[in-house]
């Protein structure tokens, strides 16, 4: 199931092949033709299919549920409510605490937001499923909903002192500062509106389930449903080897999910459930909403003297998240004094959830909004602005920065989109009724670390397989764990068949915060070196091969062939060394993790996110760097808002297939472009209910409203970061591009929008 | 399972036949149908698929009129040749509509019947009140989310949008509906709500659309549709306009003109005083923007749907000084 056609995908030229080649993606082939097949797709014996039945309250308690006219319909097995299913056990969240060792039920007696799971219907077919689900009555004692940060009854909010930052003394500096500017900057509710459902087939066979679901951390899901189910973590097996999609939210067992397993061991039956559109927008949470004031004081060169920064983000009432609104805001510029501190305020909704870049993306959107305000308050070029207030090692940790080619970055974005150009006053670029603007903002993204997990088989046949319980959501993991291996053993690159997305492979921790690449690479890398260790040690001291009493100390692998460095003796295909010494595969398994981690840890490494290694660990603050150069075309008269051109320069430190890089980075950026324009979750403050929860009225962009987009890489092989050498790449790109292009639109119009999305009414 | 019938017609006859039985509806492209059966909102008891009827696709156009049968594909009519240069705000009303796949299989006659985007009429399970779904029930919009819903034609029954945009082009070019025994202005065919919302269209049970027909004017061939929205393709529209255009010899004085309006009105809304008021009168900028204001009398809004009483007048405006250059 997740082999490839590698033959067509890798005949570019050799070159390609190699870590930092331009390979194409190994699995595209299997996409297009549609032999790749993804989680709903499996065929299986008996199936049956289940349906949730969502509260249309935001608050209050179901009293009574009538299931009778469901359980008669035609083909229906089971009708579960809260007093039907059975019993769960709590799981641990993803740091892995247990919040109580109480039961747990998915579908639930107390409503905290509209769409919550309060039944289930489970039926032969999906339109008997459907069609039961909707004779469902549920009767419900509404109580007043807090529908979003707006509400009256919302508050302030709770503050999270972890979020806080500070040094020097922010308050008094800025009062004292000759030049000062304070807003406030709001981002809405965002979903991550991945083509590919939520959704999932649950099998049972005894003890051992069987779960084929999207996911984004097989390892860290597994372990939820074995704790659910109370099982061994090994009766688990999560199979995904293809995703249509995450950005953030593939990566743990919901309560959709829970109730798809119960279901399937209540029925003693396989149980596919897939999420409908709308409760793509009701079962999970997409960004939290935000609100951030900033106030920046700088003397009157434009250095700046203070930063303070108050942020809040919405969580569920049942469920915590907290958006890190100072992270970008505490280490872009040079600042003697600093303030930063969050509030998280609690409102009916389902949980808020990790959405590209969590964190950064909206933190970025006001420290650089507001920076370009202080640019037109001074009377400074906003590039010059930054410039001026270049950080030259990080602010906040005070130590150097592993790499931070930001410099190069404006510089050859500055160039590329000529900036040099750009008349500096409002409104005064047009063409026609259409008023140009230009906007320049940065970006960033922490190198997140962790430890990583890799099987390598060198098989009789010379070929090589890889395995690891890591996925590819379209990233590209596939296709540079094949380049890392081929160039690691010398071989070609179509010899290497990588298999991703089964729990039961060498194990992996979470894709998320663009750590996969590094971790991976490293671990494919010492597995792959560990495989040919052995391959060259077989060479060399096994009595049948060719090479035994060769006075060579090594050999070398070049293209799939064996031979002595300085050429003396025969040459060897791989398989021909593998049949003289009479192995049928050579197996290695390397891993990233201290020598001396126990069992427990290790599971604790891949199962949560707690082992994860800071980026400001020793004696480095890691980070990937970017800068966006943005036009807009904004209509006059009818105050909608086109990019037309966008100029990005990165530094993702060393690329291992820029090709791919470059894929995610564009990627990123059209997110941002409809994060920018498009993007709100439209709640009924009267019923606490999203209203555009489909892809009709959710807006995303389309092609039409995505010009050419130029990337230029500037990083550096960063050995501070991974071990060949790059920083993340997936989640930069939509960092920065949010504030470029509301500072574009201020540059076109004159009018500063601090409210995202930026749509037409907010302009005329 | 909801079940329902499936029938074939193989004539307009018989698909006249099985449409005067009740609960049954036609099938041509499926685009609308199909959706909103989906979302819970339609549920026939008899579909009556009409896409086979043959003859039904033609697309007639001369200089004196076009006909276009009711199961021509909106991606035919918008790229044929006589349509975009005898009537080209019918062929760029169709090209601003849905996504290039909608348009593959949509048909005409499914077009004009196609229903609103109000999310609350689109979405039964959680809003049980919609005096369009079910008559005297309320309106949950009022009160709720509106910046899609009209400003014009509105009434307390029912404030959802016409969200189509070929039916505005219809409209401003007096285009007629073919219903076989009865013949309608496209303008009298759709209904503004009044206190029965329900009734959207003048169509009895039993009628089908076989086509529409357009007649031929040199104001149509001197025609436009703008359409403004905040994404570039594939959205409805947040106001649009349709103009028609005839000129004096001078190339300045204004002898014919026809607006409709779309995306905020209950109906495809013809827009008379503004044409009256340009009727005669020599063509300038600051002439056409106070004229175009006139489309916005009596107009009501419900908050964050605002934003369309200035809008609206500047598409308008936008339509006619496009036209007046190409002079
Ligand atoms: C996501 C989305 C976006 C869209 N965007 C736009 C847009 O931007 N602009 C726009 O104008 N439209 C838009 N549409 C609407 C689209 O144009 C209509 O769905 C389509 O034109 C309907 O045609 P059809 O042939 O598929 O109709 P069907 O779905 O087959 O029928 C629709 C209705 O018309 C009735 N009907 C069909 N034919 C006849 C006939 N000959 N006589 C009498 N009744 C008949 C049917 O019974 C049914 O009630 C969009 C639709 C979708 C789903
Ligand atoms: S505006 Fe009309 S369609 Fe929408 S809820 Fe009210 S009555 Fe129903």
């Amino acid at each position: 199931m997740t082999v490839h056609d590698m033959k067509h995908a890798a005949s570019d030229s050799a070159r390609l092949e190699a870590v930092g080649g331009r390979l194409s993606r190994v699995d595209g082939p299997a996409k297009i033709t549609g032999a790749a097949h993804y989680a709903f797709e499996q065929q299986l014996e008996g199936l049956t299919h289940a349906v949730l039945v969502g509260a249309t309250i935001a608050a209050g308690k179901v009293t009574a549920i009538d299931t009778r006219a469901a359980e008669t319909a035609p083909g229906v097995l089971a009708v579960l409510t809260p007093e039907t299913i059975m019993e769960l056990k709590t799981a641990s969240d993803w740091f892995g605490n247990r919040p109580s060792d109480g039961p747990y039920s998915p579908l639930v007696r107390e409503v905290t937001f509209s769409g919550q799971h309060v039944a289930a219907v489970v039926a032969e077919t999906f339109e008997q499923a459907v069609a039961a689900a909707a004779l469902v009555k549920v009767w419900y004692d509404e109580m007043p909903a807090i529908v979003d940060l707006s509400d009256g009854k919302a508050g302030d909010g709770m503050p999270i002192d972890a979020m806080t930052k500070e040094w020097g003394d922010a308050q008094s500096a800025f009062a004292a500062a000759p030049v000062r500017i304070c807003a406030a900057y709001n981002t809405p509710r965002e979903f991550q509106a991945a083509m590919e459902p939520h959704g999932l087939i649950a099998r049972w066979q005894g003890d051992e389930l069987t779960v084929w679901e999207p996911s984004q951390w097989l390892d860290g899901m597994a372990r939820t449903y074995a704790e659910w189910f109370d099982i061994p973590f090994e009766n688990v097996r999560l199979i995904s080897p293809y995703i249509g999609g995450g950005f953030g939210s593939k990566a743990l067992a919901l309560a959709h999910s829970a109730v798809a397993a119960a279901a399937a061991r209540m029925l003693e039956r396989p149980v596919k459930l897939v999420l409908s559109r709308p409760q793509n927008f009701t079962s999970y949470g997409g960004r939290a909403a935000t609100r951030q004031t900033v106030a920046i004081g700088a003397d009157r060169n434009g250095r700046i003297q203070s930063i303070v920064h108050r942020g809040v983000n919405e969580t569920a009432v049942d469920g915590m998240w907290v958006e890190p609104l100072g992270s970008v805001t505490s280490i872009m510029y040079a600042t003697p004094n600093f303030s930063s501190k969050q509030n998280v305020v609690r409102v009916n909704t389902v949980v808020p959830g990790a959405k590209r870049a969590p964190g950064e993306n909206p933190s970025a959107f006001g420290i650089e909004c507001a920076i370009d305000e202080l640019a037109y308050e001074l009377g400074l070029d906003p590039l010059e602005m930054r410039l001026i207030n270049y950080a030259e090692q990080d602010p906040h940790a005070k130590k150097a920065w592993s790499t931070r080619q930001l410099r190069e970055a404006f510089a050859a974005g500055a160039e590329a989109f000529g900036w040099a150009k750009r008349s500096p006053q409002p409104r005064s670029m047009r063409e026609g009724r259409q008023l140009i603007g230009w906007g320049v903002a940065a970006g960033t993204y922490p190198v997140r670390r962790a430890y990583g997990e890799a099987v390598v088989k060198i098989m009789a046949n010379g070929s090589v397989e890889v395995e690891s319980s890591s996925i590819d959501m379209g990233q590209g993991t596939y296709t540079i764990l094949a380049q890392t291996a081929a160039e690691t053993l010398g071989v070609p690159v179509e010899n290497v068949l990588v298999k991703l997305g089964d729990s039961h492979f060498a194990r992996a921790g979470v894709t998320g915060g663009s750590r996969l690449a590094g971790v991976m690479t490293g671990a494919v890398h010492k597995a792959t070196g560990q495989a040919l260790d052995e391959l060259i040690g077989l060479g060399l001291s096994d009595p049948r091969s060719p090479f035994h009493g060769l006075q060579a100390n090594t050999l070398q692998v070049r293209n799939g062939r064996i031979a002595s460095p300085r050429g003396e003796g025969p040459e060897l295909s791989i398989a021909e060394l593998m049949s003289a010494v009479g192995r049928e595969r050579i197996e290695a398994k390397g891993d990233t993790l201290p020598a001396s981690t126990t069992p427990e840890e290790r599971y604790a490494n891949y199962t949560t996110i707690a082992k994860s290694i800071p980026h400001t660990e020793g004696d480095y603050s890691r980070h990937s760097w970017c800068a966006h150069f943005v036009e807009v075309r904004v209509d006059e008269d009818f105050g909608t808002v086109r990019v037309s051109r966008v100029v990005s320069a990165l530094d993702s430190g060393r690329l291992y297939n820029p090709k791919l890089a470059e894929s995610q980075w564009k990627g990123g950026i059209i997110m941002g472009i409809g994060q920018a324009l498009l993007e709100e979750g439209i709640v009924d403050r009267r019923h606490g209910r999203i209203v555009n929860g489909n892809f009709a009225d959710y807006m995303l962009p389309t092609n039409a409203d995505i010009p050419d987009i130029q990337t230029i890489s500037v990083g550096i092989p960063d050995p501070h970061s991974s071990a060949l050498g790059g920083k993340g790449v997936g989640e930069l790109g939509i960092v920065g591009v949010a504030p470029a292009i509301a500072n574009a639109v201020f540059h076109a119009t004159g009018k500063r929008v601090r409210d995202l999305p930026i749509t037409l009414e907010k302009l005329i | 399972m909801r079940d329902f019938s499936y029938l074939r017609a193989d004539s307009i006859e018989a698909a006249r036949n099985a449409a005067a039985l009740p609960g049954a509806m036609l099938l041509a492209g499926g685009t609308t149908l199909i959706d909103l059966a989906k979302c819970g909102v339609a549920e026939p008891a008899t579909v009556i698929d009409i896409s086979h009827i043959e003859g039904l696709n033609a697309i007639d156009v001369t200089a004196d009129g076009a006909l276009i049968g009711a199961l021509a594909k909106m991606s035919h009519v918008a790229d044929h040749a006589e349509v975009k240069s005898l009537f080209p705000a019918v062929s760029e009303a169709l090209w601003q509509a849905a996504s290039a796949q909608l348009r593959n299989m949509a048909t005409i006659g499914g077009n004009l019947m196609q229903r609103t985007r109000c999310p609350y009429f689109r979405d039964p399970g959680n809003f049980p009140a919609c005096n369009k779904r079910a008559p005297g029930s309320g309106c949950s919009a009022i009160g709720g989310v509106t910046r899609g819903h009209a400003v014009l034609g509105v009434s307390e029954a029912c404030i959802a949008t016409y969200p189509g945009d070929l039916a505005v082009a219809l409209v401003a070019l007096d285009a007629e509906v073919d219903l076989g025994e009865r013949k309608l202005k496209v303008e009298d065919f759709f209904l503004a709500p009044g206190a029965t919302a329900e009734q959207e269209h003048d169509i009895r049970p039993g009628e089908v659309i076989t086509a529409i027909e357009i007649p031929g004017s040199a104001a149509a061939r001197r025609s436009t549709y703008i359409k403004v929205r905040d994404r570039q393709s594939y959205e409805f529209a947040a106001a649009s306009a349709a103009v028609g255009l005839e000129l004096e010899g001078d190339g300045r004085t204004v002898r014919d003109i026809r607006v409709a309006l779309g995306g905020v009105a209950t109906k495809p809304w013809r827009a008379r005083a503004v044409e009256d008021a340009l009727k005669g009168k020599a063509l300038d900028e600051a002439t056409i923007r106070e004229a175009s204001e006139l489309a916005m009398q009596g107009a009501v809004d419900h908050g964050a749907n605002h934003y369309k009483i200035a809008l609206a007048p500047r598409v308008i405006a936008r339509a006619i000084l496009k036209l007046g250059e190409t002079a």
